[in-house]
């Protein structure tokens, strides 16, 4: 008896949640096509549909850069790292407060960019890495032989704990990011006006982006973070030293996570203690998008977001008729979370990798 | 001196005693055969001994020296390498990869160039398969994999953890014979082994590991002709 009513519940929830898909799946595709086809909302030139898209791989891959913390942590401890928005966060206020305003007032930001932009992101990433190193060591290894669920809270407890000390220590004003003359303004490529500043900004993540996927698929240590998220005994065996592997795994994805701040500050011009927040929500979104765990799931999982999350509001939702769509990304964003959540929890691309220690 | 002494080992997980004063000691160039059924406590032996547990009484020490002060990834590089039980390999590393592994504590790039052309030659399949995920191999090929990983770090002591364990007959005499030719070349090896039969004919001697307690020790011969070892771990009533 009591079987047979569970059979039907859970039926209940599997027609809900097949409900929810669909309409999902129709409300994107009939905003598509009023839009497309009937011009529902604002009209847009080809060139406002190209600037969106480029916003979007801009933005997404900032996400992308982010997004490598939570998927490189996930892969080695199989926990959710809720505090390296936080990470983010440190090293982007602590250079610009330190860094970026005196160079600034200096005039030497105008005079020698390029150099006062290395000097700025190196102590983005230095103190991102200290503050995500600190963290692993009190915070998290202590815990590792507990049970999943506790790193998880205490990951949350980190998040508000720095966010509370950065607000100590920097106010709860927003500080601006000072603007560098030459990243500023528009450049023309092949006929395309695009903002110098989002050049910059996926230029600089490319580069990282590969850098860091050699570094995990050619190096030593590499090899070694990728045997640690395997089987952390056999690769103690193998001579591996897992507790610092580990933290430099940590260290990797707090330095990627301490450029990309300087980034986000260089494309919206502010820092605030509270900036870690969305942007890492949104990376987690990512990662989970691409399959967490996967680097490559990382980057496309962000570019995705970035680009949807663009290009999404133009176009569906102002087709379904919603005013003030633009505002409205957030929405986006999340939904794809739950519905991956729900319906591929291994990520678009990803592979099972939870299976293995679920 | 014993390369290997292991004395009064007491090991738990929580509350379940799973040693209970396991001595044992292996010569330099010996092959010793530790028997048991499953959940004899083999394995925990064996952890014990690499340190991924610490035993709760007792000491082991390697060439003299107390093992209780090293890390276990400290180990590798005073000459102790383990083929783990169920292999562990990485499987999501390439079969060139999981070599490299084997030799992480070096950085004489030659030689381990040298000694991974000597793991080819000792197991050609892995030579054609270098390139390949680990995850694909066939369980054979897998425990030779295992077994040339550990073979990367040189070791003096090589402790397997149920080599034959899921491989078909002919698989098992052949890793048997590479076992036996790993000795020859000078390895000192600490075999725990379900499949007596084999293990006790390619071992110098043996121990016999009883719900945690050693019962028996001898040599491989008498082990063979001992009655309690052939009805218990022969077959042969
Ligand atoms: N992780 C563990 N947690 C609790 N008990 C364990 C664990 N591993 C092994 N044991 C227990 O310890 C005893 C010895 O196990 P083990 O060393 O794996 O035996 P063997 O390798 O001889 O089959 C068994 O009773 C087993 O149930
Ligand atoms: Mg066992």
């Amino acid at each position: 008896m009591a079987q047979a009513l569970r059979r039907i519940e859970i039926d209940f929830v599997d027609l809900f949640l097949w409900l929810f898909r669909t309409a999902i799946i129709i409300l994107v595709i009939w905003g598509t096509v009023a839009k497309v086809f009937f011009g529902v909302g604002t009209e847009y030139s080809t060139a406002a549909w190209i600037d969106f898209t480029i916003a979007g791989i801009a933005q997404g891959s900032l996400y992308a850069l982010i997004a490598l913390g939570y998927t490189l942590v996930y892969g080695v401890l199989f926990m959710i790292n809720f505090a390296h928005g936080e990470f983010f966060m440190s090293g982007t206020m602590t250079a610009t407060v330190f860094v970026a305003i005196p160079l600034a007032s200096a005039g030497y930001l105008d005079s020698n960019p390029f150099m006062s932009m290395l000097a700025i992101m190196l102590t983005a990433m230095l103190v991102s890495v200290g503050i995500a190193l600190l963290t692993e060591r009190v915070a998290y290894r202590p815990l590792r032989r507990a049970p999943r669920l506790v790193p998880l809270i205490t990951a949350i407890g980190a998040s508000f704990f720095w966010q509370y000390f950065f607000r100590g220590l920097y106010g709860s004003a927003v500080v601006p990011f000072p603007n560098i003359p030459i990243f500023s303004g528009t450049i023309e490529i092949f006929g395309l006006e695009i903002l110098r500043t989002r050049l910059v900004v996926m230029a600089a993540s490319i580069i990282m982006l590969v850098g860091l996927y050699f570094f995990v698929m050619r190096s030593k240590t590499g090899k070694a973070i990728r045997a640690v998220a395997e089987d952390k005994d056999v690769a103690a065996l193998m001579g591996v030293n897992v507790d610092r592997t580990i933290a430099i795994t940590f260290a990797v994805g707090a330095a990627m996570a301490g450029a990309a701040g300087i980034l986000y500050g260089l494309m919206f011009g502010q820092t605030h203690f509270f900036m870690g927040f969305v942007p890492g929500i949104k990376a987690f979104t990512a990662a989970v998008l691409g399959g967490i765990g996967s680097i490559p799931g990382a980057a496309l999982g962000g570019l995705f977001l970035g680009v949807i999350e663009a290009v999404g509001p133009p176009l569906f939702l102002e087709g379904l008729g919603i005013p003030g769509a633009h505002q409205l990304k957030d929405v986006i964003a999340f939904t794809m979370l739950v519905l991956v959540l729900i319906f591929r929890p291994q990520g678009i691309i990803g592979e099972r990798l939870a299976e293995k220690k679920a | 001196m014993s390369l290997l002494e292991v004395s009064d080992v007491h090991a738990y997980y929580g509350n379940i005693h799973a040693l209970k004063g396991v001595s044992l000691n292996v010569n330099e160039g010996e092959i010793v055969t530790l028997i048991g059924a499953n959940g004899a406590g083999k394995t925990t032996t064996l952890r014990s001994i690499s340190g991924l547990m610490r035993p709760r009484v007792g000491w082991i020490k390697f060439s003299g020296d107390d093992l209780a002060q090293f890390k276990a990834h400290e180990l590798v590089r005073r000459g102790v390498a383990m083929v783990p039980e169920g292999r562990g390999i990485f499987a999501r590393l390439t079969v060139a990869e999981n070599l490299d592994m084997g030799a992480y504590h070096r950085s004489d790039r030659s030689n381990i160039k040298k000694e991974m052309d000597r793991v080819f030659e000792l197991f050609p399949r892995l030579r054609e398969r270098r390139g390949q995920v680990a995850g694909t191999l066939s369980g054979g090929e897998q425990q030779m994999l295992a077994t040339g990983r550990a073979l990367m770090s040189r070791p003096k002591l090589l402790l397997m953890d149920e080599p034959s364990m899921g491989l078909a007959p002919i698989l098992v005499e052949t890793i048997f014979d590479i076992i036996k030719e790993i000795n020859a070349n000078g390895t000192t090896i600490l075999l725990v082994e379900q499949n007596a039969h084999m293990a006790l004919q390619i071992a110098h001697r043996g121990y016999v590991l009883q719900t945690g307690e050693i019962v028996l020790s001898d040599s491989a011969e008498a082990l063979q002709a001992n009655a309690m070892v052939q009805k218990a771990y022969l077959g042969i009533e």
